[in-house]
């Protein structure tokens, strides 16, 4: 993917060109280079309640090079910094696995490999992504294409108007990058905002015209959403005022995408400002729902030790610790099953557009 | 044999045979050592007097008892008679041996692939002292005649049954006669024999006797024609020529494969074992037959003067105290002692207190030698070896050894890798599991058949070599490349069967062969450890090395290519030189060019040289260089036609100063027989049995 914008020495190009000066002013002082690393995990990050954002704590790792758990990773962090520099000359942006394949190759005199394979390579990009305070749009890496947006909502993408009303059932797919710079919200009709966890029942909304019927939006990330998705449902929600509501299925892994949606998350805690959207609400699957829209027992699922483990994690939580989720997730837990949204269709194939839905919305049978 | 049937002791033969029992040592009927020749008139008498049975009939019942069960087996023994007599002729005239091993395949028709043959002739020749051409015949075409079984003294002619048998086998096979090249010296005649035996009578019908010409100054060739199979690999003539190699590193052995290569095994040590000596029984070391046979044959007329002159350890104080313990009379004539006194005697004998018999008498191969064995017909990377002091085990004096060849010689560690191909993603470096290779020897003369039954078996698979660094699951032989050399040297070794195969686990031989590898595996262990912290302190360096160049590489592209590289890269390497053990991980890598410390009889071999015992390793390397060994002159003293013993004032350190080469050639000529030749039991069944048989009907008049 390229795109061509001009400039000079960038800001970013700059920070980068910071790791190359700590190398070389440790080296000359006979120090031991040393990069600072925000720390990306529970322990780091804090929930803002009256923003109802999580945030990044300013704890800090040491990513030294002579030292012998570390050197390698050094090594790895400096090779990416000099692939990221390198895109930012040619102003090129490019995917996290072609970062990858950029920057491995076998060490000289050596049958190591800079890098074994791409899982080595993308935390080392959001290392930088956290240690040098810019977004990942700014590194010029995107991820994959991973979401789908359909309903009464136009955009400018490369100066192509997309109207997303227009698009038949397979809608729009969500490019990684959704800053105005790249992608422009010209027009946007809708009333609500609906984000749904998976493609098989955001497939079933939009053959449904579901969004035509209720004047919404229909995103989907496939799963957990990737950043282009949570940053367009932000900027819809900020910018357009649409209400959010997260469609997942009732389990642990469902409850927590919610929550990503929402507080943000807690490994690139430093995007939630960006990101989260704190007034989302959650519509289901609740653990209420099976015996509310009398779902039979047969299609429900035994939680497995993991999901009750997780599940055990969530209520930990500074932001599950609402009554109403604490009594959500121990509903989950004391039934012992957790449910698919397909499971909905066995009531009737359009269970979910036409009966569940309407009624939630009616009802307003959401969690916050 | 023969003999067996003329004595009384028909019923103790079957019952030897049949429950295994554990054999002793045939006394050694003292007799001063008189000429050579007498002696060996005397077991020609004795031949004489024996009674005529079918050899051949008894041959066919006892092929296996004699290591001819199948043709592979029987190759194999056929070239070990040989071989075995060869070193014992060489090693006892103080010759150091050249000997030369020929295998051809014999074919009645077109030619015939090694493997596919069932016809061999063997041809053993040595550089020995000869034999003298009137017992030619005898020795190589009568049964049970020799010159070893009656002495109580380390040989190898414990082994099988005799070059005699190996001949009749042949004959039995192949119909063909055994032919003998011998010559004495330089100045005798080399004498040419073919005999087959008369196997109604066993004695030999000799076919063709000349004298002719033959380039050798001294020594003698035997050769065979024998039904067999040729086949690589385990147990194969080429592994025991291989393993005799090991433990014989003062043989210089030649070997001409059925397939027409010649392997050459040099003379790595060029100094001959000390000649062992020959000890009287010690009192513990007999068993109740034994003893009756003693007091038949003993030349003593009283018994408290048999017991001080036909035993070691026993002062005529010591026999009067014993008599009297005993109630008997010192003045008793032995011969008329029986039944119940002669058991109260025989009690009484194990009950006293009496010193262990002296020790001296066994010669070990001794920790330079095994070391320039192990070093020379293994690649490793450490080498180490321990002769234990000698121990006693019912009245027996041996001395275990042990050795360990560990590792792949860094130059062929680094051979496969050469090719550095980058790794895709999911693969990874393969490790190989292999397990330890354990080489057993009893006087020298190597182990191949029956392992998991012998006593230096056992003892392995009980050592903790998870303690030395090794890998090694519950109850089985240790991973890793590396080969364990265990031996035994005795004056009796006590086989667990009469084909000798495996030694007897008694407690005390297993403690004397575990502590050797326990020693072994404690210098092994010391190795790899040394040898793993420096590889770890070089590997951090070296990754850090590694790493110095991407990241000087990356700076230098991130600052625009205008970095000084080089004077990155050398602040660099500086910093990780002074933060990972700087030259204390050069001196324990050996890159200082220190040897070793706390590594006593050891080499270990580095990508960088040798270290340790690194004078021998020179010797070993440099004989293996040359074919035609220069050294052995040095040692021979002047290379004369004379088979002087070669020792006399010119090892220095060696312990031979104290064993004056002796020339015990025969002592007296005794026909060997089967069962009593070394049978013995487990330990359950306490005092070695001797089988009184054996003696009883050797001396039987
Ligand atoms: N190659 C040889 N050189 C000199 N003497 C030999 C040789 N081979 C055999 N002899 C003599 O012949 C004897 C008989 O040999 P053998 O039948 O193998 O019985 P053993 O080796 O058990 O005594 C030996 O004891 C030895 O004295
Ligand atoms: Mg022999």
């Amino acid at each position: 993917m390229t795109t061509t914008k001009t400039k000079k020495t960038t800001p970013v190009e700059k920070k980068l060109i910071g790791l190359a000066d700590i190398v070389i002013q440790s080296a000359e002082r006979s120090k031991d280079p040393t990069f600072q690393i925000p720390i990306r995990a529970l322990s780091n990050v804090s929930f803002n309640e009256r923003k109802g954002l999580i945030e990044m704590g300013s704890k800090k790792q040491e990513r030294s090079f002579f030292n012998v758990g570390m050197a390698k990773r050094f090594m790895q962090t400096v090779l990416v910094a000099d692939a990221l520099s390198e895109l930012q000359r040619a102003d090129l942006t490019t995917s996290l696995r072609e970062i990858y394949y950029r920057t491995k190759h076998t060490i000289k005199d050596s049958h190591e490999n800079t890098f074994d394979a791409q899982d080595e390579s993308d935390p080392v990009i959001e290392d930088l992504e956290v240690s040098l305070a810019t977004l990942r749009e700014e590194l010029h890496v995107s991820a994959e294409n991973r979401g789908s947006i359909v309903g009464p909502v136009i955009f400018g993408d490369d100066g192509d108007r997309v109207d997303c009303s227009k698009l038949g059932k397979g809608g729009y797919s969500v490019p990684s990058i959704v800053e105005p710079e790249y992608l422009e919200i010209r027009r946007c009709t809708a009333d609500f905002l609906l984000l749904v966890e998976k493609g098989t029942q955001w497939n079933r909304l939009s053959e449904d015209k579901f969004w035509r019927r209720y004047n919404c939006i229909l995103l989907t990330g496939n799963g957990q959403p990737p950043r282009g998705v949570r940053r367009l449902a932000c900027r819809l929600h900020e910018e357009h005022r649409l209400p959010v509501y997260v469609l997942v299925d009732n389990d642990p892994w469902g409850y927590y995408i919610y929550s990503v949606v929402k507080q943000g998350s807690i490994n690139l805690a430093f995007e939630s400002q960006r990101m989260a959207i704190p007034k989302a609400k959650f519509v289901g699957l609740s653990s209420a729902d099976p015996e509310r829209y009398e779902l039979p027992r047969n299609v429900g699922i035994k939680l497995n030790e993991k999901d009750i483990a997780r599940a055990k994690e969530l209520l930990n939580y500074q932001w599950f610790q609402k009554p109403a989720w604490q009594a959500e997730i121990k509903r989950m837990l004391a039934s012992g099953l957790k449910y698919e949204l397909d499971a909905l269709a066995n009531k009737d194939f359009q269970y979910l557009t036409k009966k569940y839905l309407p009624r939630k919305l009616k009802e307003k049978d959401w969690l916050d | 044999m023969g003999k067996k049937k003329d004595s009384a002791s028909d019923t103790e033969d079957t019952e030897s045979k049949s429950s295994a029992p554990r054999a002793t040592p045939e006394p050694v009927a003292k007799r001063p050592a008189a000429v050579k020749p007498a002696e060996r008139v005397t077991a020609v008498e004795m031949g004489a007097r024996q009674r005529e049975i079918s050899v051949s009939e008894f041959f066919t019942k006892n092929r296996h008892l004699l290591g001819f069960d199948n043709p592979r087996k029987a190759l194999l023994t056929c070239v070990k008679e040989a071989v075995d007599n060869a070193l014992d002729a060489c090693e006892e005239a103080g010759i150091l041996p050249d000997v030369t091993v020929k295998l051809e395949v014999v074919s009645n028709g077109g030619p015939v692939a090694p493997s596919q043959a069932n016809r061999f002739r063997v041809t053993v020749t040595d550089n020995g002292p000869g034999i003298v051409r009137q017992q030619i015949p005898r020795i190589f075409a009568k049964l049970l005649y020799g010159s070893k079984f009656h002495r109580l003294r380390m040989s190898r002619g414990q082994q099988g049954i005799g070059i005699s048998a190996a001949g009749m086998y042949g004959q039995l096979t192949t119909g063909k006669p055994v032919r003998i090249i011998s010559r004495i010296g330089p100045k005798a005649a080399a004498h040419f024999f073919e005999v087959q035996i008369d196997t109604k009578k066993n004695e030999p019908l000799v076919h063709e006797n000349k004298q002719i010409d033959w380039e050798q100054p001294r020594g003698t060739q035997v050769t065979l024609e024998v039904e067999g199979k040729y086949q690589k690999g385990r147990a194969s003539v080429d592994e025991w020529l291989e393993q005799t190699s090991i433990a014989n590193p003062h043989v210089k052995l030649i070997y001409g494969t059925p397939e027409g290569e010649t392997k050459e095994y040099p003379r790595t040590y060029h100094e001959l074992p000390p000649q062992p000596r020959e000890i009287k029984p010690h009192p513990y070391g007999i068993e109740f037959g034994m003893l009756l046979k003693m007091l038949q044959d003993t030349k003593s007329h009283t018994l408290s003067g048999f017991l001080a002159a036909d035993f070691c350890r026993v002062s005529p104080q010591l026999a009067d105290e014993i008599c009297k313990a005993a109630k008997v009379s010192p003045e008793a004539k032995p011969r008329e002692l029986k039944g119940p006194v002669a058991e109260t005697l025989y009690k009484t004998l194990q009950e006293t207190k009496i010193m262990a018999p002296p020790t001296n008498c066994i010669s070990p191969i001794g920790e330079k030698a095994i070391l320039a064995g192990l070093y020379k017909q293994i690649k490793g990377e450490f080498y180490t070896a321990v002769s234990r002091p000698p121990a006693v085990y019912r009245g027996n004096p041996f001395i275990i050894e042990a050795g360990l060849a560990y590792g792949n010689r860094p130059q062929d560690q680094n051979k496969p890798q050469q090719p550095a191909m980058p790794k895709a993603e999911g693969e990874h470096e393969e490790e190989d599991s292999e397990l330890a290779r354990v080489i057993r020897y009893a006087n020298r003369v190597p182990l191949l058949y029956q392992q998991s039954a012998c006593s230096t078996f056992k003892a392995v698979l009980s050592t903790s070599w998870r303690n030395y660094g090794l890998t090694q699951s519950r109850g089985a032989i240790p991973g890793g490349p590396m080969v364990i050399f265990v031996h035994m040297a005795s004056v009796w070794v006590p086989f667990t069967s009469e084909s000798k195969e495996a030694i007897a686990d008694y407690d005390e031989i297993q403690k004397e062969i575990t502590l050797a590898l326990r020693e072994c595996g404690r210098r092994l262990g010391l190795f790899i450890r040394r040898r793993e912290r420096a590889a770890s302190e070089f590997r951090r360096r070296n990754i850090f090395e590694l790493y110095i160049e991407e990241v000087v590489e990356a700076c230098n592209r991130l600052k625009g290519g205008t970095l000084p590289k080089q004077k990155l890269k050398e602040q660099l390497q500086k910093i990780a030189t002074s933060r990972t053990g700087g030259q204390k991980t050069d001196e324990a890598l050996g890159k200082t060019g220190t040897g070793p410390e706390g590594l006593p009889h050891s080499i270990i071999v580095t990508a960088d040289g040798v270290e340790g015992e690194t004078a021998l390793a020179t010797q070993v390397e440099s004989s293996q260089g040359v074919v035609a060994s220069p050294v052995e002159p040095d040692l021979l003293g002047k290379p004369s036609p004379s088979d002087k013993p070669a020792s006399k004032g010119k090892t220095t350190k060696s312990s031979r100063a104290k064993h004056p080469p002796k020339k015990t050639t025969a002592q007296s000529d005794q026909a060997r027989l089967f069962s009593g030749d070394s049978k013995t039991t487990k330990k359950s069944s306490g005092k070695p049995a001797r089988s009184a048989k054996t003696a009883v009907s050797r001396k039987s008049k």
